[in-house]
């Protein structure tokens, strides 16, 4: 490279330093911190002081029953969301796709995001008020008016799943919605008239033309998903059920549990390890999904 | 023609896009019929929208305590603003670079960026180096730094859309007139670029709005740096964090505390600006939903 060339790239390299310190710091940096994962942390040592312990972490996080819920929940948390989110998705954007008065279209596309513009802790509030157990909305005017005595929400974990499932739904299934919806009304038009004029009905377009032209979306969103399986959202995991003990076999997630390890516990091995075999995991997951897309069908490949 | 049964498959639509929107509104319908219901009828019926008698008890309360819930809405409006100008500043000093097809090691640069994505060190590291190195922890900058300022995500989609939609040939006549790339950035770049400018600004927004994660790791004995999701967070744990002299003379005055309507009361203050202002940025809202989710 001849050093004109770097000198009339030289403002360039200058606009993008900024952004490139950030990054250094809040994404490079701690991957140094990875290897906490492998050494008895000691506060005053910091990360490179503290001594090695090989594989104890590990070994200490495994000997107890919370990795196995860890992953097990983290993992199908995940899949059981992205079942539910890919159809509800599909079914509301072909819904709204069908609604004829242009009214009900604006408003309800309005009003099914407002739950993706609210924040966990303000949910946690909603869920409270549906839930709580002396006041909720749910022991009081439905539970008991049927006869039925009134369910300590918050202290049965088996209603967790369903509950944490319900929730993470309710919240975002706007915004899936919305990516399909805007995929669905930019297809070709005239496809539809074709089939019209063959005689196809709403059922027959929506099997054979609108579901085939979904295929790269439905692919590239569930690629992101699959890259996210090892993530949990740490809101609703933490919020929603309140940080209550005695849910946590339902709600533990990796990121939670990491949470605990490192602002409520002085040992923070087993978080750390946790937290190690998560982004290992997380980046494995990415890199083998897409390579799979790649052979199948490689122009949805994200990279 | 099957037109009978498009027409009924029109209607099942129509009804359940209504069904769906009251759904996502109700629970917020509940919060606010709940925050003016009179104490005795919350601890009689629990939370409900058709209240058996109104009451202004909770937000009377939270009037004692007006300080800290407006100093609480200081520091989320200067933590969005701060938080987001210097996002956009950065992401977009970042990504018109990488758009310029002859910059020297742009390859090397985009996947710098698209390695974040991919691959990172999680919460425990970045927790150490923030508070350790940075001594980030209790100052306000822990809410503007951690996480939220830069994402690799916001800088390839601001990219894409520089490469696609400033042709060359126009960058070329601007550096033939002798124009610097600051200049070009400035005055070429970014008027045609109002519209991702402001769908990243949006969700960058939203983000900071609502963010409590780095309140919460990193706000440990500043409380008064608390933003609103923050004080939000506090309350549900501790409902007594609000009470100050006044509140306690109203304690001390026999005036029962009306915690079961509180409760709401601070949650429907802590919604009512993001529902006020939605409607005004729908459009650009929606915009950035549809590029974020599909390209990137």
């Amino acid at each position: 490279m001849n050093t004109r060339k770097l000198k009339r790239a030289l403002p360039l390299y200058l606009m993008m330093l900024p952004g490139l310190v950030y990054l250094v710091i809040n994404n490079y940096i701690p991957l140094a911190g990875l290897q906490l994962a492998f050494k008895k942390f000691k506060y005053v040592e910091g990360i490179w002081g503290s001594p090695w312990v090989g594989l104890k972490n590990f070994a200490f996080l495994f000997k107890t029953r919370d990795a196995f819920n860890l992953f097990r929940n983290t993992v199908g948390y995940n899949l059981v969301f992205l079942i539910i989110n890919t159809i509800l998705a599909i079914v509301v954007a072909i819904m709204l796709n069908e609604v004829r008065s242009g009214m009900v279209r604006k408003v309800s596309q309005t009003l099914i995001l407002i739950p993706y513009l609210l924040s966990y802790v303000v949910i946690s509030y909603i869920v409270y008020a549906l839930l709580g157990q002396s006041s909720g909305m749910i022991n009081n005017s439905i539970l008991v008016p049927l006869g039925i005595e009134k369910i300590s929400w918050y202290t049965r974990p088996e209603y967790w799943p369903f509950i944490l499932t319900f929730v993470q739904a309710w919240k975002s299934f706007g915004y899936h919605s919305i990516i399909y919806y805007a995929t669905i009304i930019g297809f070709d038009k005239s496809l539809y008239e074709a089939a019209a004029v063959d005689g196809a009905g709403t059922w027959k377009c929506i099997r054979s033309i609108t579901l085939p032209l979904l295929k790269p979306t439905i692919i590239t969103l569930t690629l992101m998903s699959i890259g996210r399986m090892f993530y949990s959202d740490f809101g609703l995991f933490f919020q929603v059920p309140m940080n209550s003990g005695m849910l946590q076999k339902a709600t533990t997630t990796i990121d939670t549990y990491v949470y605990r390890g490192l602002m409520e516990s002085s040992d923070i091995g087993r978080a750390a390890a946790a937290g190690f075999l998560q982004s290992i995991l997380g980046f494995v997951t990415v890199l083998a999904a897409n390579m799979i897309v790649r052979r199948v069908e490689s122009e949805n490949a994200l990279f | 023609m099957n037109s009978r049964s498009d027409k009924i498959f029109s209607r099942v639509s129509t009804a359940l896009m209504i069904l769906l929107a009251l759904i996502c509104v109700f629970p917020i319908v509940l919060l606010f019929m709940s925050s003016i219901t009179s104490e005795g009828a919350l601890l009689k019926n629990g939370y409900s929208i058709f209240p058996e008698e109104f009451g202004f008890d909770a937000y009377q309360y939270l009037w004692f305590s007006r300080e800290k819930i407006l100093r609480s809405y200081v520091m989320t409006i200067a933590s969005t603003t701060v938080g987001t100008s210097l996002s956009v500043i950065i992401t977009t000093l970042f990504a018109y670079p990488l758009s310029r097809k002859n910059l020297p090691g742009r390859n090397f640069f985009a996947f710098f960026v698209f390695f974040t994505m991919l691959f990172n060190g999680g919460m425990i590291p970045s927790y150490m180096m923030w508070v350790q190195t940075f001594h980030i922890k209790d100052t306000f900058w822990a809410l503007i730094f951690p996480s939220l300022l830069l994402s690799g995500f916001a800088v390839i989609m601001m990219r894409t859309y520089f490469s696609t939609n400033i042709p060359d040939n126009i960058l070329e006549a601007a550096m033939i007139d002798g124009a610097s790339e600051f200049r070009i950035l400035i005055s070429v770049v970014v008027p045609m670029s109002k519209p991702i400018l402001s769908t990243v600004g949006l969700m960058t927004a939203l983000a900071y709005w609502n963010d409590w994660m780095n309140g919460l790791y990193y706000l440990t004995k500043r409380t008064d740096l608390y933003t609103i999701q923050n004080l939000l967070n506090r309350l549900i744990t501790s409902a007594d964090f609000l009470s100050n002299n006044q509140a306690n003379s109203m304690i001390a005055a026999n005036i029962q505390v009306p915690s079961v309507g509180v409760r709401m009361a601070i949650a429907v203050i802590a919604i009512i600006p993001i529902l006020v202002i939605y409607p005004f940025f729908q459009k650009g809202f929606i915009k950035g939903i549809v590029i974020g989710g599909v390209k990137g």
